[in-house]
């Protein structure tokens, strides 16, 4: 549990004092409580809870959350909230503007999965429950229960119920339709050159395995949204890494060659499709997914399948094992290997420090189960196309909402949930200042991480768009040399070191891996450089730009 | 191609609910032309109906969204030839002369509305239909001078035996 108390919780974290079942970490700032409790989940698939007190901390919890429900991930938060029923002669009340009263509900009621007020001590216990399995269920999100501090005091017989009351909620069934997955089969039996494309919710089902073996026995190339990186190992033959704005060339131009998509969990985000028209060209589409309104929201399908991920591919998987046995190579197999080939002949080496071979060094230092965090801009970019993840729920980025400041938060989370494996996060300057703070909270609560700042005194992002697209005019993007990270670390207590080479950020990153205290490496880098391959907005895959 | 869509949704008979239901509309950039709320038959559940001008993918699209509501216990499209959909309005109207007075009974007779209201200088009409008899009335009625005009918005259910009820 991550939060940070206040008056309207004080009932809550008394509570708290003699409990040990219960972890609770002390934050610096709600926003990265919910980012923890984020990381945590995505970490260990389990939902991580975070608190909050009424008012300003509910509102900082806001980013947080909405980070959360934008990548489907299962948090619970808790707010304290103003009392709600009226005491004579007090005006603390919920609906008279009393001090730290914040429209809770109102304000989240668009950022998660469900959101409620609980009226009486009585409600807390069944609440909690629904949250845990709102939350957990069907399309996982974020669940916030706002406990007006009143309700808190009270003293009841506990009893937790059994059963849950909710006629409104209705996830979907998770097993497939078998007339869906007989069409589905029989079409990608009959596709020349099929491709997989995989999203976030494959990692979330937990079908990292039964998609790759299905890719296997198709031999069809696998390509991820941003948020599916980790379905199938990045150094699979299969594999061709994450498409979309920022992804490999490779992998669009087989998705601009395909004719058949089979998309997996997930939403077609426009960062993923870019120009509609020519991601989908001629190619026919099956879509998995959990949530039904996610079919046909953004592109039209032939063969939807509402399910599980995991349980639609395994039928999928029985359905054509009846007919068919693994495929051979084939002359689309031969063209992917061509593809890929003439992709790497493009690549020519650089002078001085750069991004995308360094985190290819890196990636032979850092151990194949390692957790990887990016923060958004640049480096969140370069790290989904250079850095290979070989397992699911090792990577750690904030999707859709694309929050500069989350990696680090939950890197820590992530680290509490897996306190065995070692977490990186791969920052940029701009994105580590927002909420860097929780250096104190890694220090307090011993949570080791690594934290690499590709440091290009930037909003580096940005000012590439600038530098390509608005004739250089750097405007709002210049961060100047503060602060010295080095020192910043050291004076919370962190490892704090600065590199130059290869070489240097190979040792660094090798000694930080030993270290039970928290490392920051800042790697100054130029600030020209830009991420390729990219496809400018409004543009689609044929016209991605590789540098 | 857009046009009028009848939304009827069972959701909790909860504080809060109604927020919920309208901001999803909101949010997900729809336009809603009219809603109307209360008691259903269940006790604890009210009905709302929702009217919105939208085409077939986009209606589909906001159902699905709306059945996501935990608060939501089902939601139903009406179907346009089979349903019944009525709107009530009350329609203030100015009286200029004794001779206003006694056409705008006369058309208020054609419509099946009743007079519910009279002043020295005014008189309030209800009348009950689809809109488009609501929209002629209002229209007829402008003529003599309009005060003020309220609308129920539309409320509907389903023909016969089709029905949006709960199963229990
Ligand atoms: C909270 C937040 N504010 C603003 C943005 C817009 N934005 C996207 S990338 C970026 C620059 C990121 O800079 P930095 O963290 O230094 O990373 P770099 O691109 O240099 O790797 C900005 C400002 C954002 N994504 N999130």
């Amino acid at each position: 549990m991550f939060g940070i108390s206040g008056g309207a919780v004080i009932p809550f974290f008394d509570e708290l004092y003699h409990e040990t079942e219960i972890r609770n970490i002390l934050v610096r700032h709600e926003q990265c409580a919910a980012h923890m409790a984020d990381g945590f989940a995505r970490a260990s698939g389990r939902p991580g809870v975070c608190v909050a007190t009424s008012g300003p901390g509910a509102t900082n919890l806001t980013t947080g959350i909405a980070n959360a429900y934008m990548d489907s991930i299962p948090v619970v938060a808790l707010t304290g909230q103003v009392s709600c029923r009226p005491v004579p002669g007090s005006s603390y009340l919920v609906g008279t503007d009393a001090f730290q009263e914040a429209d809770t509900v109102g304000i989240m009621t668009p950022v998660t999965k469900y959101c409620t007020q609980v009226r009486s001590a009585e409600e807390i216990p069944p609440t909690i429950k629904e949250a845990f399995h709102i939350a957990s269920t069907g399309r996982t999100g974020p669940v916030l229960i706002d406990i007006p501090v009143d309700t808190q005091r009270d003293e009841l017989d506990f009893n937790y119920p059994r059963n849950l009351d909710l006629r409104g909620y209705k996830p979907p069934q998770k097993t497939p339709h078998p007339l869906q997955i007989k069409k589905a089969a029989e079409m990608l039996k009959e596709a020349e050159r099929p491709m997989i494309l995989s999203g976030g919710g494959t990692i979330i089902s937990g079908a990292a395995k039964e998609l790759t073996e299905l890719a296997e026995f198709l031999m069809t190339p696998v390509t991820t949204s941003l948020m599916g990186k980790g379905s199938i190992p990045e150094d699979h033959p299969l594999s061709l890494g994450v498409i979309g704005m920022h992804g490999t060339t490779e992998g669009m131009r087989t998705t601009l060659e395909t004719d058949l998509i089979m998309a997996v969990g997930l939403r077609f985000s426009d960062r993923t499709t870019c120009k509609i028209p020519l991601f989908k060209r001629d190619a026919k589409i099956i879509h998995i997914d959990i949530d039904s309104a996610e079919i046909g929201k953004n592109i039209e399908t032939d063969i939807p399948i509402v399910a599980d991920a995991k349980m639609a591919l395994k039928a999928i998987y029985k359905e054509l094992s009846k007919t068919t046995s693994k495929r051979k190579k084939s002359a689309w197999y031969d063209r992917i290997e061509e593809l890929r080939q003439s992709v790497a002949e493009e690549k020519e080496e650089e002078e001085g420090l750069k991004v995308p071979r360094m985190l290819k060094e890196l990636r032979k230092i850092v151990p194949r189960d390692a957790i990887i965090c990016t923060e958004v801009g640049q480096n969140q970019s370069w790290t989904a196309i250079y850095f290979d993840i070989y397992k699911p729920r090792t990577f750690i980025t904030s999707g859709g909402l694309g929050t500069m400041g989350f990696g680090f938060p939950a890197a820590l989370g992530a680290k509490v949930a897996r306190p065995d494996t070692p977490v990186l996060d791969i920052a940029g300057d701009g994105s580590f200042n927002m909420t860097n703070q929780e250096l104190a909270t890694s220090n307090f609560h011993d949570i080791p991480v690594v934290v690499i700042i590709l440091n290009n005194r930037m909003l580096g992002m940005v000012a590439q768009w600038q530098r390509l697209f608005y004739g250089r005019r750097y405007s709002g993007v210049d961060l100047g040399t503060v602060p010295d990270f080095v020192k910043l670390a050291e004076s919370y207590g962190a490892h704090g070191t600065r590199v130059g080479s290869y070489k240097e950020v190979g040792k660094a990153v090798k000694e930080a891996l030993k270290s039970d205290t928290t490392t920051v490496i800042d790697v100054p880098i130029s600030m020209e450089d830009n991420v390729y391959p990219m496809v400018p907005a409004g543009k689609g895959f044929d016209e991605i730009v590789t540098g | 191609m857009n046009e009028t869509q009848i939304i009827s949704a069972i959701v909790e008979h909860k504080p809060g609910v109604l927020y919920k239901v309208s901001n999803l509309f909101r949010r997900r950039n729809y336009n809603i032309e009219s809603i109307s709320v209360g008691a259903a038959e269940i006790e604890g559940t009210a009905r709302v109906t929702i009217t919105v001008n939208e085409n077939e993918q986009k209606t589909e699209q906001v159902i699905k969204q709306l059945n996501k509501l935990v608060e939501v216990i089902k939601v139903s499209r009406l179907d346009a030839s089979n349903m019944v959909a009525r709107e009530m309005a009350l329609v203030k109207v100015h009286i200029a002369n004794p001779s206003a007075r006694s056409d705008i009974v006369q058309y208020a007779n054609i419509f099946r509305s009743r007079i519910v209201d009279v002043s020295p200088d005014s008189m309030t009409i209800e009348v009950t239909g689809d809109s488009s008899k609501i929209d002629a009335l209002i229209e007829l009625m402008k003529g003599f001078g309009l005060k003020e005009i309220a609308r129920t918005g539309i409320t509907a259910l389903a023909r016969g035996a089709r029905s949006t009820k709960l199963e229990e």
